[in-house]
């Protein structure tokens, strides 16, 4: 009685092994490190970059014990924590600034843990210290504008039919066309059912004019919705990376809002400044004399090499407010190109301005309102960092105009596919996209966070070492199994969210310290089941297997509910209430593995198969 | 070992319902009367935790910060003496804790450090408030329905009967003590139903054993027998939860300072309430042995009316 087959034993030595090496990477501390990037896809970080930086490294006398590289960036690592920031400072001045240099923890973990895809816990913002940012675009106004541009695009249109209308205008975010007749008013709705399919129309008669009322169809305010939010995201990707953060977040969240999390980012003002900054394009036509007083001089965005300078006229053609889309796709040949859609006026603009120009150049400028951090010396010798804005407009893109150009044209001749879509991305990113405001900041010193993490630490050890020692008293023998399945249950708690990529807050902490104490529940329920059935005059072996079985039932219902509580708890809840859910529920479940196969399998190694008088319990 | 001796639990229910009855109107009133304390996280605002090198002077801070043009901070201590908490009232607007930095750094010669900040905008805090509300209600019902299929229905009612006590009391807690109620202490109140329940899901599954298999018609004898055999794990869980919370309370800093304390008086509630308020309503709603027995065995219930 009370033996395990083999299978069973080796499941659990298993599963407990595997939740040792998957535990095992949150031993190792990570390294200070700085990390280097370049600042377009295009740039390239390469030996030669690492072994500059190692130079510059090694003058100004700090100490570093690594330098790789993969291409797309390299990450050194520093012996002392305080040591980041000069080094950021010293290889941002090296590398200038087409490359960002971000602060970052290097990972110590080894390299056979890393080849089995282990990895330490995340660390949420508030043990990592960071900032968090909530958005929210303010999709109304989308909707606004487009249904205003709505409006002239109708009036046009009605123009064109020569149809007379009385009125069409904008009431409340409905569009109100008036007319004299019947006929008129019939005539115009079949031109809104042919050309604006977005909107749906009621007719009616108001005042003695014949009218039609429009509104944007839920389906199509839901695309438009998306839309804006989508370019918006890209676009808060772009400046975010600009900024030098080692693993940035940004996340669309429900209908309207984009979260940000910035770990490691001290600096608010400055990251709200990058964030919500403007970036914006203007098309002009390329200057036929290089005269400064109608004319300026650009530098190209990117591969400066290839292509030199080039005059554009002062004149602006439209501005980035009348893009409306931009998207990379490949021509009738197989050869990349970017597809362009200007709203109703930007194409009525354009179209008057190309169709004199045909042949000559266009170029799209892209304009952006960027600060940067310059290093001087003051006189007591000491480097001073201050902060200056300026406005930053290069060229993307200088394309020859080879027909009249309208609502949408496309850009040809780009060399490959990886060009054509980041001149894509940078002209939706400089595209007007919705307005963004912030409705939540949370920041988190780094002082602080380090001060959580050895909190944290303290309480689930003392915690965990109180219950322990009250095991071991209360249930003697049994304690002892109590204890050890409750030691693998935090082991397989932290592999498990180790291997989910589950982010670890200060609420999910507590979340461990609570589990610990449930945790011992089940044996709890299980050993004093054992105590009554030996109370009961059963012997020791049959008392034990009674006491598992009979405290089975009662422990899975008590941990199902629990865990339903859990998921509701993360389906409902935001930030801090998800990541206590998260460890809960994964306690829950790891806690009824050690609690019930782990002990009896204990049990049984140590009382199974033999005759035994007395149990310690 | 003997047999335990069987503690006449029951026979104290009417007191039992008394005092729960007065401590969930006591709560009831305290929170209609006086309110809870909503945290940040659900009014909206700024609040901006400042380290000092030495303990601060809160009047000096208070009157730095309305010279530079804030009106009525609250300025308290946070956790030390040298930690301070600056809470905004108002409009909140997002620049505004580097301002408020600037204006404290201005004025002091000593190194501060920017510790915290918190900025929730009023539709945020809108949104949490009404994602809490509706969070406990959804994990009421759930856990209802749950109760009522995996025992019976008269079980799913003492259950909640014993989760909503115990969270309006929790609530009440706060309400009386002033303590502030934020997210944090919005999980507590949470996991304090999940362990509340699962406290009494225990008492009850020895109830639905022993109602089967001892053939006791009383229905008072056969809990007080099933509360006698689950009190000893019942108050051990207890006690070693309350162990962990303690050292969580002492050891865990300030910002679980008020998570701690919910639990605490969560899991000291909701272990009483496992007792008297769970068992209590399966009295009170006539519990008998044939509601358990599977429905063929239905003719038993001719002989329920009978003396």
């Amino acid at each position: 009685m009370n033996r395990y087959p083999l299978w069973k034993y080796l499941l659990i030595l298993f599963v407990v092994s595997l939740g040792v090496v998957y535990a095992l990477p949150n031993l190792y501390v990570p390294d200070p490190a700085v990390q280097v990037s370049g600042q377009s896809s295009a740039t390239v970080v390469d030996q030669q970059l690492l072994d500059q930086m190692e130079r510059a490294l090694k003058d100004e006398g700090i100490e570093y014990f690594g330098a790789e590289s993969t291409g797309e960036s390299a990450l050194i690592r520093l012996k002392e924590r305080d040591q980041q920031l000069p080094a950021k400072r010293v290889i941002q001045r090296a590398l200038g600034f087409d490359y960002v240099v971000a602060l970052n923890l290097a990972p110590t973990t080894p390299d056979w843990l890393a080849a089995l895809g282990a990895q330490p816990m995340k660390l949420g913002l508030d043990l990592s210290g960071g900032v968090h940012f909530l958005l929210e675009v303010n999709v109304d106004e989308v909707v606004g504008k487009r249904m205003e541009s709505s409006v002239r695009e109708i009036r046009g249109a009605m123009r064109e039919q020569k149809l007379r209308y009385h009125t069409v205008k904008l009431e409340e975010g409905t569009i109100v066309s008036k007319f004299r007749t019947e006929e008129e008013r019939d005539e115009a709705n079949q031109i809104l059912r042919r050309d604006f399919r977005d909107l749906t129309a009621q007719l009616s008669t108001e005042g003695g004019l014949y009218t039609i009322r429009s509104t944007m169809s839920d389906s199509a305010i839901r695309e438009v919705e998306d839309y804006a939010l989508n370019q918006n995201l890209v676009t808060l990707r772009n400046r975010v990376n600009e900024l030098g953060v080692s693993e940035p977040i940004v996340q669309r969240q429900g209908r309207n809002r984009v979260m940000v999390e910035l770990p490691g980012v001290q600096d608010t003002a400055e990251a709200k400044r990058i964030i919500g900054k403007t970036a914006n394009l203007e098309f002009r036509l390329e200057a036929e004399e290089q005269n400064v007083v109608t004319a300026e001089k650009f530098e190209f965005l990117n591969d400066k090499s290839r292509f030199p300078d080039a005059w554009l006229e002062r004149t602006v053609v439209i501005t980035g407010d009348h893009v409306s889309n931009a998207s990379a796709s490949f021509d009738e040949n197989g050869f990349p190109q970017v597809n362009i859609t200007l709203d109703s006026d930007g194409g009525a603009r354009m179209h008057r301005v190309s169709r004199k120009n045909i042949d000559r150049r266009l170029g799209v400028l892209f304009i952006e309102y960027k600060t940067r951090t310059i290093y001087t010396t003051n006189e007591k010798g000491e480097q001073v960092a201050t902060s200056e804005r300026y406005v930053e407009k290069k060229i993307i893109s200088l394309a020859t105009i080879r027909s009249a150009l309208g609502k949408t044209f496309r850009i040809t001749g780009l060399d490959n596919p990886r060009e054509s879509s980041e001149l894509a991305l940078l002209l939706r990113a400089g595209g007007l996209a919705a307005p963004m405001y912030f409705v939540e900041e949370r920041t988190i010193g780094p002082s602080l966070g380090a001060e959580n993490i050895a909190l944290g630490v303290k309480s689930v050890t003392i915690g965990m070492v109180m219950v322990l020692l009250f095991m071991l008293v209360y249930y003697r023998v049994f304690g002892i199994f109590a204890n050890v399945a409750l030691a693998l249950n935090l082991v397989i708690m932290v592999a498990a969210m180790s291997l989910l990529g589950a982010t670890l807050t200060l609420p999910g902490i507590a979340g461990i310290v609570l589990t610990v104490g449930m945790a011992v529940d089940a044996n709890v329920l299980i050993f004093s089941r054992i105590r009554e059935e030996l109370a009961n005059g059963l012997p020791p072996q049959s008392a034990i297997n009674a006491g598992y079985d009979r405290a089975f039932v009662s422990i899975l219902d008590a941990n199902l509910t629990t865990l339903i509580v859990a998921v509701i708890l993360y389906a409902v809840g935001s930030g801090p209430v998800q990541g206590f859910a998260v460890t809960l529920s994964i306690g829950i479940l790891t806690s009824m593995f050690t609690a019930i196969l782990g002990t009896r399998a204990l049990v049984n190694l140590v009382y199974g198969g033999r005759t035994i008088n007395k149990v310690w319990i | 070992m003997t047999t335990l001796r069987v503690i006449d639990f029951m026979g104290q229910r009417k007191l039992a319902a008394i005092i729960s009855i007065l401590l969930v109107l006591g709560s009831l009133v305290s929170l209609s009367v006086k309110g809870i304390v909503l945290g940040l996280d659900f009014t909206g605002g700024t609040q901006i935790e400042v380290g000092y090198p030495q303990p601060a002077d809160l009047s000096v801070i208070r009157a730095q910060l309305t010279e530079s043009g804030f009106e009525n901070p609250t300025v308290i201590y946070f956790g030390s003496e040298s930690d301070v908490l600056i809470r905004l009232q108002g409009e909140p607007a997002a620049g505004l804790s580097d301002e408020v930095f600037a204006a404290l750094k201005n004025n002091t010669d000593s190194e501060i450090e920017m510790r915290r900040v918190d900025y929730v905008g009023p539709q945020v805090g809108d949104e949490l408030r009404e994602d809490g509300g509706l969070g406990m209600l959804a994990a009421l019902a759930v856990v209802m329905l749950y109760v009522a299929i995996r025992f019976q229905y008269k079980f799913s009612i003492g259950a909640v009967v014993a989760l909503v006590h115990d969270v309006v009391i929790t609530l009440g807690f706060f309400s009386i003590m002033g303590l502030e109620f934020d997210l944090t202490v919005l999980a507590a109140v949470l996991a304090v139903i999940g362990y509340s329940l699962n406290d009494t899901i225990v008492v009850f599954d020895r109830i639905r054993e022993n109602f089967r298999l001892l053939r006791m018609a009383d229905a008072k004898e056969v809990i007080n027998e099933s509360l006698t055999q689950s009190l000893q794990r019942t108050l051990i869980t207890s006690l070693t939860t309350i162990f962990v919370l303690v050292a969580l309370f002492i050891f865990g800093g300030e910002l679980i300072h008020n998570f701690a304390i919910a639990l605490i008086v969560g899991v000291v509630i909701g272990t009483y309430s496992s007792i008297y308020v769970a068992a209590n309503t399966l009295m009170a709603l006539r519990m008998t042995r044939e509601n358990l027995l599977p429905p063929e065995v239905k003719e038993g219930e001719e002989f329920d009316g009978l003396p």
